[in-house]
């Protein structure tokens, strides 16, 4: 069967069936928009998911900080959409606002990522908390009583493209020469920069590129909910995009995206218990690090080969 | 000149506060080079517990402070044992992790119990509620009490890891774990015991913030438990006597900052003064470089 | 010949311990030199100055490749390791959770760099890079001796394959210079022998310049052309293997603390 079909093509097909049927519902008024409010977490927390596990998880730099990246993405894009309330300025905004994570990320990037571990990681829930502060205490972004208002310009398509998108250009991306220094970094960084990678250098990449789709993200947030503020984009924030990646496994894409998934539906489960969701957020994190520290999916993906491995045994198994 | 001198009091007492808290961050950090994340948390338990006991029990001061230092002790220990034992050969950002965990589980299970709602302290007695004023400076009894209590816990503190057995016990295996344990000591109870100094203090902190600030709430551990680590980190991590320098520094920062009229950035300005710390001089005032062996 | 390497009262010293004092030593083209000493002798931080893991506290290091001559006391390591010095680690540093293949192609990848364009949208300029690294890679592979391990992740395999990757990994930045820290720790006499070989055929192949920490004295004496002597961090003795075997201060220094201890 995979030599008929090559498995870029399963996983395009896929892709477009999952798009199509999704669509499908939607306009049959079978998916209601309680249903879609989910759907579309779900999607921005797999674009903050595998962004920071390109971090965190890839190049092995902890970081507590991601929600910031967000934050800039989220008001950007608002700002952007609330003067110019047309497709094109959110195309825009987005991008724009990924852009200005992406530079802040650099900024931030660059003198820090010389700590190691947990002083990295202190590093960038401090600036998360610089750029809160900022938020708010400036003028045009209205304070602690935050933006309200904001078109609404995402949905289902866009939402799809740029999920899907935002996963294939990251799995790319590892995949790459630049890619696979990070995780050389991760593995031994004194080794990596023995066979001449410049380690300050692709580390910033790492962070560059994990703040850029953290921003995309962010934009994409204010652009569906109408309504963002500062404490959005706290620390709490962060650890809910880390527990993600921890669960699904530092080091997997696929992990953080089944992982998004699961955690959506359990906070859509416990909802009226907001409490009982953070503690068992809590357990999990606990959990997981006691018993199973590479999360669900370790550093493996899931993949067509997975599939193909669990198939044939099964049919060994009812022969 | 009279504001200046305000100002130092209200910084001293806060510096106080954060010098509790930041001790137990730097001992911990010292003995397993872990970042307590949940140390926060249990300051937080510490002033809900002196909450309960001066409310509902109408205990004391005294007694209420014992009471929340003794249950945050045992809750340290607990703590250690249930969550950070079992990853003692584990990788540094897998114990981090789990802290942020147990931080979670802290906070929202005591949400889960009282509420999210902030609660206020019942009002103290006569002597502990009164001021007085020196040359146009006015001075809360309040002040000194916590400026008292704390100096006095960390002159104990100094005294238990300087001058006892358990204390170079603990120096010892800050050093250099496996040595310590061929040499006889036993490194887990040396840790509990870290642990359990730490709450302690903690605990302590959390009444007193109480009584001073009239307000508690499950989450308010977070952001002094942030703001005692930077402290430690500021005086370099790891080191008693650094973690009473930045504390008082980090106190008098942001007590400034307040008085000044950027009350709104007092958060950020001492994370920025953590970020160009870490980057100047990521050991601290006081740390010295280690060089990692190839 | 030409020299390669030159350390002038090359030192470091860490706090006030010294682990290294004046040492002068010099390569010339095409040599096969030795580097030993007792334990604790400062031979592998040696290595780590030559490869910039510590900038030196005084003296010079100078490297000389065609005309260009590269200062590399305080240059970074990955600026050192292109402009053609490759080392392996006393301690083996692989990337141990992944393949051996990708362990030698992400150091074949360094010469081959291209931009952030390839990389996100794996364009056929991508495509055709990756195929050459992994051809070069394995060709690599199966100089080692590896190429049927392949796909196994590197902490699978034996100590001495182990070994074997880090001088791949090491031969695949295409060093002038290569730095081989105790390539022989571990191995059996049957493994070293080939070893041994093995070096020596990489030397003629790729016209190496090698320099070797080793505590085999077999494998020294066997295919060491000159051979360097530190205790203590200071130059002990330097010459050819049976000028160091008959060495008085290096038989009290090394062997005669082995003979004392017997």
């Amino acid at each position: 069967m995979n030599t008929r079909f090559p498995s870029w093509l399963i996983k395009v097909v896929a892709l477009l069936m999952t798009y199509l049927i999704v669509f499908a519902l939607i306009s049959a008024g079978a998916i209601d928009d309680y249903v879609l409010i989910t759907m579309v977490t779900i999607c921005i927390n797999i674009i903050l998911a595998t962004s920071l596990n390109l971090i965190t998880g890839f190049t092995g730099q902890f970081s507590l900080g991601h929600a910031g990246f967000m934050a800039i993405g989220a008001y950007t894009t608002a700002l952007i959409t609330m003067r110019f309330p047309s497709i094109w300025a959110f195309l825009g905004g987005v991008l724009l606002g990924a852009i200005i994570a992406a530079i802040v990320g650099f900024l931030i990037g660059l003198p820090t990522l010389r700590l190691r571990g947990d002083y990295l990681a202190i590093a960038t829930l401090g600036m998360a908390e610089i750029i809160r502060v900022l938020l708010l205490n400036f003028e045009f972004t209205n304070g602690a009583a935050g933006l309200s208002g904001i078109p609404r310009n995402v949905d289902w398509t866009w939402l799809f493209v740029f999920t899907a998108g935002s996963v294939l250009l990251i799995s790319n991306f590892l995949k790459s020469i630049p890619g696979r220094d990070l995780i050389a970094i991760r593995e031994d960084e004194i080794a990596a920069s023995s066979i001449g990678i410049n380690a300050v250098r692709a580390k910033t990449l790492a962070f560059v590129v994990g703040a850029f789709f953290g921003g995309l993200a962010g934009g994409l947030y204010s652009a569906y909910f109408y309504f963002i503020k500062p404490d959005l984009f706290g620390f709490l924030k962060s650890i809910d995009i880390l527990i993600i990646v921890v669960l699904g496994g530092l080091g997997s894409l696929s992990g953080s995206v089944i992982a998004a998934i699961l955690l959506a539906l359990i906070s859509t489960w416990l909802q009226d218990f907001p409490e009982m969701r953070m503690i068992i957020y809590g357990l999990i994190l606990v959990v997981i690090m006691v018993f199973r520290p590479q999360g669900l999916l370790g550093d493996r993906e899931l993949s067509m080969d997975t599939f193909k491995r669990i198939v044939p045994r099964r049919r060994k198994g009812t022969s | 000149m009279e504001q200046v001198f305000q100002q130092v009091i209200n910084g001293l007492s806060l510096g106080s506060i954060y010098a509790l808290i930041a001790l137990g961050y730097t001992m911990v950090y010292g003995i397993i080079k872990l970042i307590n994340f949940a140390h926060g948390d249990v300051y937080m338990v510490g002033a809900f517990v002196g909450y309960f006991s001066m409310s509902t029990f109408k205990l004391g001061f005294v007694e209420s402070l014992l009471i929340a230092m003794m249950i945050c002790t045992m809750l340290g220990v607990l703590i250690e044992r249930v969550a950070y034992r079992p990853l003692r050969n584990s990788s540094r950002i897998a114990v981090l992790i789990t802290a942020i965990g147990v931080s979670l589980l802290l906070e929202y299970t005591m949400m889960y119990f009282v509420g999210a709602g902030v609660r206020s302290y019942p009002p103290l007695p006569g002597f502990l509620n009164g001021s007085f004023t020196v040359g146009g400076v006015v001075i809360k009894n309040m002040q000194l009490v916590i400026i008292g209590v704390s100096v006095t816990l960390m002159i104990l503190l100094q005294f238990i890891v300087r001058k006892t057995k358990v204390g170079r016990a603990m120096r010892a295996v800050s050093q250099d774990a496996e040595a310590a344990r061929l040499m006889g000591i036993n490194v887990d109870n040396t840790i509990s015991l870290t642990f359990a100094l730490g709450s302690a203090l903690a605990g302590a902190a959390g009444v007193l913030v109480g009584v001073y600030y009239n307000s508690i709430n499950p989450l308010m551990g977070l952001m002094p438990g942030l703001k005692a680590f930077v402290a430690a980190v500021f005086g370099g991590i790891g080191l008693i006597p650094g973690a009473l320098i930045g504390a008082y520094m980090v106190g008098l920062l942001e007590t400034g900052v307040v008085a000044t009229g950027y009350s709104m950035f007092r958060d950020g300005v001492v994370f920025a003064v953590l970020i160009i710390i870490l980057i100047v001089k990521p050991t601290g005032l006081l740390g010295k470089n280690i060089k990692e062996k190839v | 010949m030409k020299e390669i390497l030159t350390l002038n009262q090359l030192s470091l010293s860490f706090g006030g311990l010294a682990a290294v004092s004046n040492l002068d030593l010099t390569l010339t083209e095409g040599e096969l030199v030795g580097l030993i000493g007792p334990n604790g002798a400062g031979k592998t931080t040696v290595f780590n100055l030559l490869t910039g893991v510590y900038p030196p506290s005084s003296g010079t290091i100078e490297f000389h490749r065609g005309e260009a001559v590269h200062k590399l006391g305080g240059m970074k390591p990955h600026a050192i390791c292109r402009a053609g010095v490759g080392r392996t680690f006393q301690n083996i540093r692989l990337f141990r959770t992944l393949s051996v293949l990708d362990n030698v192609m992400i150091a074949q990848a360094q010469r081959m760099r291209y931009g952030l364009v390839p990389s996100f949208l794996h364009t056929p300029k991508h495509k055709r890079t990756e195929q050459k690294i992994r051809e070069e890679s394995m060709e690599l592979l199966r100089i080692m001796d590896l190429a049927d391990k392949a796909g196994e992740l590197a902490q699978n395999m034996s100590y001495g394959e182990q070994r074997r990757l880090e001088i791949a990994r090491a031969m695949a930045t295409q060093p002038v210079l290569l730095l081989l820290d105790e390539p022989a720790a571990g191995m059996n006499p049957a493994e070293t022998a080939q070893l041994t070989e093995l070096i020596s055929w990489l030397r003629k192949e790729f016209t190496l310049t090698i320099l070797l920490i080793e505590h085999d004295m077999s494998l020294v004496m066997n295919i060491c052309e000159r051979i360097y002597v530190l205790d203590h961090g200071l130059l002990i003795a330097s010459g050819t293997a049976s000028k160091i075997q008959h060495n008085p201060a290096v038989i009290t220094a090394y062997l005669g603390e082995e003979v004392g201890d017997a």
